[in-house]
C-alpha cells in the first residue's frame, strides 16, 4: 500500500491538504465530516454573491413579475380606460410614460401587458423545450427508425414558415378556446423542432463518449443514461437556447397580435403596443419606446440570468 | 496456477459497418479462454481488434458470431434480464482518464453508480461510507468525495476509474490500455495499484495494451493479436525468451529501450504499414509485412497449434520448422 | 566548445499570465543544439518541454509569452524579431513536427500540395514543376512509398505512420539547419515509431541537420539521442550526453524516472514510483521544485533552490546531493551548490 499511496497534490490545487487522514475513523464518520455537496440553492445563493449581474438579472425578472401580478394595484389606471380629451400626451406625473392615442395611460398598459408577455414568452418556451429535450433524446440515442420519424417531423416544422404554422395552429383551435391560450399552445408546437436538432447533434457525440460506454459496462439503463450522463452535459447550449427563444416568443405573440389573431385590442400586451404605435414613432416616440424598453430589458435580463445560470452548473468553475 | 475456467470465447467474430457501408473485419475466429485468477494480456498495434475483443468478451459490444461462455453459461444467448446480475461481474477500466468520467458528477456519484445502478446498498449514507472505502483502496484521499473530475490528475482520475470497476467486486476486470495515457512515473503507481488489487481481491483481468514491457510486469499469460487473429498465446516467461511468431519478435524488438548501450542501429525494423481491416490480404494477415513470407502464407490462412505448454501460434513457418 | 552551435536558448523565462497570476511554464531554461546532433528534452507532461519548443517557434498563444531569455539562431536573437521576420526562420531555418499528424495537416488539401506551399512560401523564385519534382523527391526520401501516387492523396486517406512521414517531409523540404519535433512518435504503434525514429536518426547524418527531440519517453532518447536535457518544473534538472545521462545518472528525479518503467526480463514484484504528482506551477514549492517527491530530501532542499552545477566534465545537474557525492569520492569540484 505504502508504495502506490500517491500523496495528495500539494499547493493550491487543494486547500484541503495538511491534516491527514486519522486511521481509526470509521468511513461513516468521515462522511459525516466531509458533508454533502452543495445542493442548487447553495449554488444559486453563491451565484448571486459572485455574480452580481446574474443577482441583479434575477432581481429585476422577480420585480416585473410581480408588478404583472399586482398590476391591478399598482396601476394607476385601468388597462383600457380611455381619456380623449389627454390623447397623445408626453410624459408626465399623471402619466408617467405619457397617453396613445385614445388616451389610455401607456404606463398601467405595460403594466398589465406585462402579464401576457411574460406568459408567452417564458411558458411556451419552457414546453418547446422540454419536447425538444425528449425528442432529440430519444433521436440520438435511440437512432434507426425513431431518429428518422422524429427528424423528418422536425424538418416539416422548421420548413414551414413558422408564422404561418402558429397562423394555421390558432386558426384551428381558436374555435375552442381564447387568443392567449392558443398563442401559448401555438408557440409551443413550433419550437421544439429547432431545440430537438440540437439535442440530437449532441447526443450524438456524447453517447460516443468513455463516460457513457463506462456507465453502460457498470449496467447503467438507457434511461438514466440519458438523463444523467448526456443531458446534463447539453445544459450549457440549452441555456443559450432557451434564453434566445424568450424574446422570439415575445415578438411572435406582437406579431400575431398586429395580424389581429394574438391579443386583441384593447386588451394590452408589449408587441401590441409597439405594433400600434408605428405611426407616431417621428411625432410621439414615448409610446414605442416603453414597451420596447421593457421588452429589452426582460430579455437582456434573461441573457445575463442564463450565463449565471450556466456557470453554477458548470463544474469547471467550482475551484472552491 | 489455478486452472478452473471462467471465461471461454469459441470462434468469436465481431464485424462493423462503416457509414460507406463497408465491413470492417475488427475480429475474426477467436478462441480463448481466461482461467479463475489470472491476467491475461491482450497485446497488439492500433486496429488489431484488441480493445473490440476485449469489449465483445464482456459484451458491451454484441459478438456478430460465436460464442462467449462465462461461468458455465453462454451471455451471446442470454435475454437482457438475464444479463443484468452477469454484467455486475464484469467490470472495465477505460484507456482515457480524462473522457471516462463524466465532468459533471463528482467523485461519490461516479464511484457510487454501479453501487445504485445493482442497489447494493440500502441507504445514502452506506453507499457514502462504502465509496469511502473504496476511494481507501485505490488511494484517493478521502476529502476529495465530492470534488469533480477536473479537479484531479490523470493519475488520480484513473485511480477513481478503477474504484469504480472494482466497487461491485467483479470477476473478471478488463483493463483497456488503462496506463497509456499516463505520464511515466504516474504509471508505475498505478501499475502497482492494480497488481496490489488483484492481489487483493483475488481478480482476473484481461489486460489490453500495446507496450511489452508494461505487459511484461503484469500479465501471466500473453496473447498477440495481429488485425483480428491471435498469432500467438503463451505464458509470459515463455513468450519473452521464445518467441515463436516473428510478429511477436519484431514487437518486441521495436520497443525503445532506456539503456543506450542497447541501441543497435542494425536490427530488423518491421517494414510497411498496417493493412486496412476492411479488405486485410488472403492467407496470413501478416504476409504483407513478414520477411519470411512465401507462397504458402499467400494462400492459406495459418492455424493455431500448440508448441507445449499451452505455447500456441499460428505461423506455417513454425509448423514446418517443428516438423523438422 | 569546437562544434558550432545551431541554436542557443539562453535564461528562457516563458509564462502564462492568467487570471489566478503568472505560471511560469518554462523558468530559466538554457539549452544548447550543436550541429549535426540529435538533442532530447525529457520530462512529464506539464514540465514545460513543448512550451520552450513553441517559445523558440514564436508559437506562444495568448496569455503566454516570453519574459525574458535570448534564443540564439546563428547569432541572431529570435526574441528580438518580429512577427514576419520570425515567419522567414520558421519552416525555412527551423521547422516543427507535432504530436498528432492527423490535426497538423489541412483535411481539405492534398498533401503533395501541402508540402509544395511550404516549399514556395520560402523560395520565391522555384517554380511550380520544379517544386512538385522536388516534393516527390523529399516524398522518397521520407520513405513515402509510391511517392507520385502519394502526392495527389489526402490526409485522411493515408495512415497514422505515413502521415507523419507527409509531416517530416513537410519540415525537411526547405532543409532546415534545426528540426524540432514535439512527441514525434506518441500517437504511432511500436513498429512505426521504430521506422521513423530511424528515419529521423538517418536524415540527421545526411544531412548534418540538428534535431530536438521532446519527449516523456526514456526509451526514445535513449535510443536516438545524443545530447540529454531533464526538464521538471519548467526547469532543466540535468543535462548531459546520453551514455554519460544513462551510465552515470545524478539527480534524484532522473534516477526515479529511469527506475519506474517496467523492463523485459526484469521481473520485481512492484515497479518503483516516484511518489506525489507533479507541483502545482502556480504556487512552486520555495525550495527545489522536485522536494516533496524525492526521496533523498533535506532541509535545505526546500528553503532554496539549488543551481544547476557542473558535476562531472559535460555533465550538469540540478541538486545539493550531486557534488556531495563527488566530494565523497573527492574527484568534484567543490562550491556552488551552497549558494
Amino acid at each position: 500500500m505504502k508504495k502506490t499511496d500517491e500523496k495528495m497534490p500539494s499547493g493550491a490545487e487543494t486547500k484541503l491538504t495538511g491534516e491527514e487522514r486519522a486511521p481509526e475513523k470509521t468511513a461513516q464518520e468521515l462522511a459525516s465530516e466531509i458533508g454533502e455537496k452543495d445542493g442548487l440553492k447553495e449554488e444559486l445563493f453563491r451565484m448571486c454573491r459572485q455574480n452580481h449581474v446574474a443577482a441583479l438579472s434575477a432581481a429585476v425578472i422577480l420585480i416585473i413579475i410581480l408588478l404583472a401580478v399586482f398590476a391591478p394595484v399598482i396601476a394607476p389606471y385601468k388597462e383600457a380606460e380611455q381619456d380623449l380629451m389627454s390623447r397623445l400626451q408626453g410624459p408626465s406625473m399623471a402619466h408617467l410614460f405619457g397617453t396613445d392615442e385614445l388616451g389610455r395611460d401607456v404606463f398601467s398598459r405595460i403594466l398589465y401587458g406585462a402579464r401576457v408577455s411574460l406568459i408567452v414568452g417564458i411558458f411556451p418556451s419552457i414546453i418547446s423545450l422540454v419536447i425538444g429535450i425528449v425528442m432529440g433524446l430519444l433521436a440520438g440515442f435511440i437512432g434507426g427508425w425513431v431518429d428518422y420519424v422524429i427528424m423528418r417531423l422536425a424538418d416539416i416544422m422548421l420548413s414551414f414558415p413558422s408564422l404561418l404554422l402558429t397562423m394555421v395552429i390558432m386558426y384551428t383551435l381558436g374555435r375552442f378556446s381564447n387568443s392567449i391560450v392558443c398563442i401559448f399552445i401555438a408557440l409551443s408546437l413550433v419550437g421544439w423542432a429547432s431545440v430537438s436538432r440540437v439535442v440530437r447533434s449532441q447526443t450524438l457525440s456524447l453517447k460516443e463518449t468513455e463516460y457513457v460506454e463506462a456507465a453502460r459496462s457498470i449496467g447503467v439503463g438507457s434511461g438514466k443514461i440519458m438523463f444523467r450522463h448526456i443531458l446534463p452535459n447539453c445544459i450549457p447550449s440549452l441555456i443559450v437556447l432557451y434564453t434566445l427563444s424568450v424574446p422570439s416568443s415575445i415578438l411572435s405573440e406582437s406579431t400575431l397580435s398586429f395580424l389581429g389573431i394574438g391579443v386583441q385590442p384593447p386588451a394590452a400586451s408589449w408587441g401590441l403596443m409597439v405594433n400600434q404605435s408605428k405611426q407616431f414613432l417621428f411625432t410621439q416616440p414615448w409610446l414605442a419606446l416603453a414597451p420596447s424598453l421593457a421588452i429589452m430589458v426582460i430579455v437582456l435580463a434573461f441573457n445575463f440570468l442564463g450565463d449565471g445560470l450556466r456557470d453554477v452548473l458548470d463544474p469547471y468553475m467550482k475551484t472552491q | 496456477m489455478n486452472t478452473e475456467i471462467l471465461l471461454q470465447a469459441k470462434d468469436v467474430y465481431k464485424e462493423f459497418i462503416t457509414a460507406r457501408k463497408q465491413v470492417v473485419h475488427a475480429v475474426s475466429g477467436i478462441d480463448l479462454t481466461i482461467c479463475k485468477g489470472e491476467t491475461l494480456a491482450l497485446v497488439g498495434e492500433s486496429g488489431c481488434g484488441k480493445s473490440t475483443l476485449g469489449r465483445t468478451l464482456i459484451h458491451l459490444l454484441p459478438a456478430t458470431k460465436g460464442e462467449i461462455w462465462f461461468e458455465g453459461k453462454d451471455i451471446t444467448k442470454m435475454s437482457e434480464k438475464e444479463f443484468r446480475p452477469v454484467r455486475a461481474k464484469m467490470q472495465m477500466v477505460f484507456q482515457d482518464p480524462y473522457a471516462s468520467l463524466n465532468p459533471r458528477m463528482t467523485v461519490r456519484d461516479i464511484i457510487a453508480e454501479p453501487l445504485v445502478t445493482h442497489h447494493i446498498c440500502n441507504s445514502k449514507e452506506e453507499t457514502t461510507g462504502k465509496v469511502l472505502e473504496l476511494m481507501a483502496m485505490v488511494g484517493v484521499p478521502a476529502q476529495f468525495l465530492n470534488r469533480y473530475p477536473h479537479q484531479f490528475s490523470g493519475g488520480q482520475r484513473q485511480r477513481i476509474g478503477i474504484a469504480r470497476a472494482i466497487a461491485l467486486r467483479p470477476q473478471l476486470l478488463v483493463c483497456d490500455e488503462p496506463v497509456s495515457a499516463l505520464d511515466v512515473s504516474v504509471q508505475s503507481q498505478v501499475l502497482n495499484l492494480l497488481k496490489q488489487l488483484k492481489q487483493q481481491l483475488s481478480l482476473t483481468s484481461l489486460f489490453i495494451g500495446h507496450d511489452l514491457s508494461v505487459i511484461n510486469f503484469i500479465a501471466d499469460r500473453v496473447c498477440v493479436m495481429f488485425l483480428g487473429r491471435m498469432c500467438e498465446i503463451a505464458d509470459k516467461d515463455e513468450l519473452y525468451r521464445h518467441p515463436l511468431h516473428p510478429y511477436t519478435g519484431f514487437l518486441m524488438d521495436a520497443i525503445p529501450i532506456a539503456d543506450p548501450h542497447r541501441r543497435d542501429d542494425d536490427r530488423s525494423i518491421l517494414e510497411g504499414e498496417i493493412p486496412s481491416p476492411v479488405n486485410p490480404p488472403s492467407g496470413c494477415y501478416f504476409h504483407t509485412r513478414c520477411p519470411y513470407a512465401n507462397e504458402r502464407c499467400r494462400k492459406e490462412v495459418p492455424a493455431m497449434l500448440d508448441y507445449g505448454n499451452g505455447h500456441m501460434a499460428a505461423c506455417h513457418r513454425c509448423e514446418e520448422s517443428k516438423k523438422m | 566548445m569546437s562544434t558550432e552551435n545551431v541554436l542557443e536558448i539562453r535564461g528562457l523565462k516563458s509564462s502564462f499570465f492568467t487570471d489566478k497570476g503568472e505560471v511560469p511554464a518554462v523558468n530559466g531554461v538554457d539549452l544548447v543544439i550543436p550541429r549535426g546532433k540529435i538533442v532530447g528534452l525529457v520530462g512529464e507532461s506539464g514540465c514545460g518541454k513543448s512550451m520552450t519548443a513553441k517559445s523558440v517557434m514564436g508559437l506562444l498563444k495568448y496569455p503566454g509569452r516570453i519574459v525574458e531569455g535570448e534564443i540564439l539562431l546563428g547569432g541572431k536573437d529570435l526574441t528580438k524579431l518580429s512577427d514576419r521576420e520570425l515567419r522567414e526562420h520558421c519552416g525555412k531555418d527551423i521547422s516543427m513536427i507535432f504530436q498528432e499528424p492527423m490535426t497538423s495537416l489541412n483535411p481539405v488539401l492534398k498533401v503533395g500540395r501541402q508540402v509544395q506551399e511550404t516549399l514556395l512560401v520560402h523560395d520565391k523564385n522555384i517554380g511550380k514543376e520544379e517544386a512538385k519534382r522536388q516534393v516527390i523527391d523529399i516524398f522518397k526520401k521520407v520513405g513515402i512509398p509510391e511517392a507520385e501516387k502519394r502526392y495527389s492523396c489526402y490526409p485522411h486517406e493515408l495512415s497514422g505512420g505515413l502521415r507523419q512521414r507527409v509531416m517530416i517531409a513537410m519540415a525537411m523540404v526547405c532543409r532546415p539547419a534545426l528540426l524540432i519535433a514535439d512527441e514525434p512518435t506518441t500517437a504511432l504503434d511500436v513498429t512505426i515509431e521504430a521506422q521513423i525514429l530511424r528515419l529521423m536518426k538517418d536524415l540527421c547524418r545526411q544531412n548534418n541537420m540538428s534535431v530536438l527531440i521532446i519527449t516523456h519517453n526514456l526509451g526514445v532518447v535513449a535510443e536516438i539521442c545524443d545530447d540529454i536535457y531533464v526538464m521538471y518544473a519548467g526547469k532543466i534538472m540535468e543535462h548531459a550526453p546520453v551514455f554519460e545521462l544513462f551510465d552515470h545518472t545524478r539527480h534524484p528525479y532522473t534516477k526515479g524516472l529511469l527506475a519506474s518503467i517496467p523492463r523485459i526480463g526484469d521481473n520485481p514484484e512492484f515497479l518503483h514510483t516516484i511518489p506525489g504528482v507533479v507541483p502545482n506551477m502556480l504556487h512552486l514549492p520555495k525550495g527545489c521544485a522536485f522536494a516533496n517527491r524525492c526521496e533523498l530530501v533535506q532541509e535545505r532542499c526546500r528553503s532554496q533552490m539549488p543551481e544547476l552545477v557542473t558535476a562531472a566534465p559535460d555533465h550538469e545537474c540540478r541538486c545539493f546531493l550531486a557534488l556531495e557525492e563527488e566530494d565523497q569520492n573527492g574527484t568534484g569540484r567543490k562550491g556552488g551548490g551552497d549558494r
